[in-house]
């Protein structure tokens, strides 16, 4: 199998799965409990929480963990909702959210929030003087993501801390960050960042939410006092132990596996627009780790007449994994809200595919996809063109 | 008492067939047998034109009639009480009954309604209809009798050796034991209608086998996942088949490479139709089963069926074909697939959709059409790559 689809899940890494397995053999105690195998069990907690934090570049910030990045997003934007209620009703986030955001928005609207989503450019890129005139005193909360998880373009994160500390806003600034870390440097200035084990190849179920030091947030979920009494529930030992792990290992070779992810990209870029007709980049061309950049991980392409997810179950008949959009929302019905909030014809996001790349992935299996995809994607043409 | 749920079966048109009607009630009996099996503790058995199931009382009452009315042939079922056939125990009995009816249902008014199966019971049925009366009356003092609107009907029903009394009828799909009418193959695809259209063969007692089209990977491989369950929802009544599932992904390449657009969906009907054939011929079937409903889509317009129909020589039966799309929607929630059936798939791909689709095709430019095809080579091919799968009842 050729696995492009690491924006979805990745493969998790086998020292991970090693550390998991001894985790559930052995270190099987509650955490809480006050005997020498809940103690055993606090300590993994404690280890992976520091190997989080690390890895994150936020060393004396607060790991809260969670079930994934869908709970460390909804945690952050109700909780700093309801934080702020009594300085504003504002909160500012940006169209091409996950739906781990924009569904929580929608809820806010419905309790009487506003919310003021920031459109992006036909790169997927954000206008940071178009975020200066809508954060202003009342705003609350300001929610972006740091990479796009359906182009991969990169936003301007610590820029709207900065906006918002000369706006002298009271807005806390949340970033999801579940498709950046790991991957590239997280932003410096952020409030609250959502991490997620299994997209740097730790188990499902695991994440957090990070915390800036000295930030005090309400409890989301209520019971036992866990996470400091932030997020209650008997700690899921084997995943956070995974996920500390894949965080250590992520952030120990990031700038060489990036490079190398990055050629991978250029390369899949050249392999199709040599090998088929008409092939469009959707979101920034260029890879890198800067504001308007693209994480070199994540590389959408439209091939304009055919659809995606024709392309996509031919490729897997190949055994190559690729998305259209994003995983999420590929079997409901209705069109990649990324693509169009950049402004894409109909005709593009339908034959829009997401390559998502991770260090498992070699030059031979780029080649043989794109050559895999430019084929699909001409005899779809060569079909399409009898009409 | 009280210890065992005993539930009397009714059977509806199988009283009716004469000389058969010993065959039509053991199948019956085996069918409901069948269902029951799941449950510990469960009889079936024939008596005197009825069917009795006593089940263990710890059983889940409605579990078991939920299965029974599953089965074709029941036309309708009641949970009764049993007692000695003499008028002192079944006064008793009546009274016991509707004790319960009243903590239950709080009802206030009743009727009694006998009948003798035994005729040399003492007692005619009029008369044991006003003893009981009076002896509920007595027994119950809250109710009344009411003879025109009663809110309880009580039935008294005394046969030689034991007389059973009950009030609801619950009703069955009816229809016939199935395995009572040959077998025929049906084209089932996603939608609302083909599940509905085998129920219905099923329930005249027709063995069903089903044939499945699929265009991957222009279609997912989700959308057959969802095939398959609901064919496991139509299997809980009729029991497991086998399906086979045909990729017409070859034929319909051959078709937009060399016919018009417009005669697309035409012209792959008549090779899904003819592809059923053979399998049916090569599996025992007598018909082919459609859930083809006229006038619904291009595909179904009288002139379109015409032309469908002329390229087998196997009878089409289209149990659908007359009915509103809402009635058969409501027919698709009644036995349970209708949620399953919309259940959002991008049945996705456009290429094999004509934007304008013939609605009054015409048989010979049709067979034109089909002459720049290698119809015979084609269709065996897809025949050959047939893929069988067993659908078990969900």
């Amino acid at each position: 199998m050729i696995y492009l689809d690491n924006s979805a899940t990745t493969r998790q890494h086998d020292e991970v799965t090693g550390i998991m397995i001894r985790c559930m053999e052995e270190t099987y105690g509650n955490p809480s409990s006050l005997h020498r195998a809940g103690l055993e069990a606090e300590r993994i907690l404690k280890e992976a929480r520091n190997q989080i934090l690390r890895a994150s570049g936020m060393p004396r910030g607060r790991a809260v963990l969670t079930s994934g990045g869908t709970e460390a997003d909804n945690t952050a934007v109700f909780s700093a909702a309801r934080a702020g209620r009594r300085q504003g009703k504002k909160i500012v986030t940006t169209a091409v959210e996950h739906p781990a955001i924009l569904e929580c928005m929608k809820h806010l609207e419905e309790m009487g929030y506003e919310v003021i989503r920031l459109g992006v450019d036909s790169r997927c890129c954000l206008d940071p003087a178009e975020a200066e005139s809508a954060i202003d005193s009342s705003t609350i909360l300001v929610s972006v993501m740091q990479v796009n998880n359906e182009t991969g373009a990169i936003m301007p994160v610590d820029e709207l801390a900065d906006i918002i500390r000369a706006k002298k806003s009271p807005a806390l600034l949340h970033c999801d960050a579940v498709q950046s870390f790991g991957k590239i440097p997280l932003p410096k200035k952020a409030d609250m960042i959502s991490v997620s084990g299994h997209k740097i190849h730790g188990p499902k179920g695991s994440g957090a939410l990070i915390l800036r030091e000295g930030l005090h947030l309400k409890p989301y979920i209520y019971g036992g006092g866990q996470e400091g009494g932030l997020r209650s529930g008997t700690e899921n030992v084997p995943a956070i132990a995974g996920f500390g792990l894949a965080a250590e290992m992520a952030a120990k070779d990031m700038k060489e596996r990036m490079e190398r992810i990055a050629r991978l990209r250029s390369l899949m870029i050249d392999e199709l627009k040599a090998k088929t007709e008409d092939v469009k980049v959707s979101g920034p061309l260029e890879s890198g780790t800067r504001p308007g950049e693209c994480c070199a991980s994540v590389l959408n392409v439209s091939f304009p007449g055919t659809r995606g997810e024709v392309i996509l179950h031919t490729l897997e008949q190949k055994g190559i994994c690729v998305s259209t959009g994003s995983a999420c929302s590929s079997n409901k019905k209705g069109r990649s809200h990324v693509l169009k909030a950049m402004g894409l014809s109909d005709r593009d996001i339908e034959g829009a595919i997401r390559f998502s790349f991770s260090g498992y992935n070699t030059e031979e299996e780029i080649k043989e996809a794109a050559g895999a995809a430019a084929e699909a994607v001409r005899s779809f043409r060569k079909l399409g063109s009898f009409r | 008492m009280g210890e065992e749920h005993i539930f009397i079966v009714r059977c509806g048109e199988v009283a009716l067939k004469g000389m058969n009607k010993p065959f039509f009630e053991r199948m019956l009996a085996e069918r409901i047998r069948k269902l029951l099996k799941k449950f510990d503790g469960v009889s079936v058995y024939r008596h005197e034109g009825l069917i009795f199931v006593r089940a263990d009382s710890s059983l889940d009452k409605g579990a078991i009639i939920r299965e029974i009315s599953k089965v074709f042939g029941v036309a309708s079922i009641s949970p009764a009480a049993e007692c000695e056939s003499t008028m002192e125990a079944i006064g008793e009995a009546a009274v016991r009954y509707m004790l319960e009816a009243i903590e239950e249902r709080g009802i206030k008014t009743f009727k009694v309604e006998a009948k003798r199966a035994d005729k040399n019971f003492p007692v005619k049925s009029p008369e044991i209809g006003r003893r009981i009366g009076a002896a509920v009356l007595k027994g119950c003092k809250v109710l009344k009798v009411d003879v025109h609107n009663p809110d309880c009907r009580l039935f008294v029903d005394v046969r030689h050796d034991k007389t059973y009394i009950y009030q609801d009828k619950i009703p069955g799909f009816g229809g016939l034991p199935l395995g009572t009418n040959g077998k025929g193959m049906s084209l089932l695809s996603g939608g609302i209608d083909s599940p509905v259209s085998t129920w219905m063969m099923a329930k005249r007692g027709m063995l069903i086998e089903a044939v499945h089209f699929h265009s991957y990977p222009y279609t997912s491989e989700r959308a057959r996942d969802k095939v398959e369950e609901l064919a496991s929802l139509v299997a809980t009544y009729c029991g497991r088949f086998r399906m086979h599932v045909i990729n017409l992904l070859p034929i319909q390449e051959q078709i937009v490479r060399n016919c018009p657009e417009e005669e697309t969906t035409i012209l792959v009907r008549r090779f899904m139709m003819r592809i059923a054939e053979r399998l049916a011929v090569s599996n025992d079937c007598n018909m082919l089963i459609t859930g083809e409903n006229l006038g619904q889509v291009a595909s179904q317009t009288a002139e379109a069926l015409v032309v469908t129909d002329a390229c087998v020589n196997m009878p089409v039966m289209r149990p659908l074909i007359g009915m509103d799309k809402v009635d058969i929607m409501d027919l698709a929630k009644e036995i349970g697939t209708y949620e399953k059936s919309i259940e959002p798939y991008e049945d996705c791909c456009t290429v094999f959709l004509p934007k304008h689709p013939v609605t009054k095709p015409k048989l010979e430019r049709i067979l034109e059409s089909e002459s720049r095809l290698d119809c015979e080579a084609l269709i065996e091919a897809a025949v050959a790559s047939d893929e069988v799968v067993t659908i078990y009842p969900a």
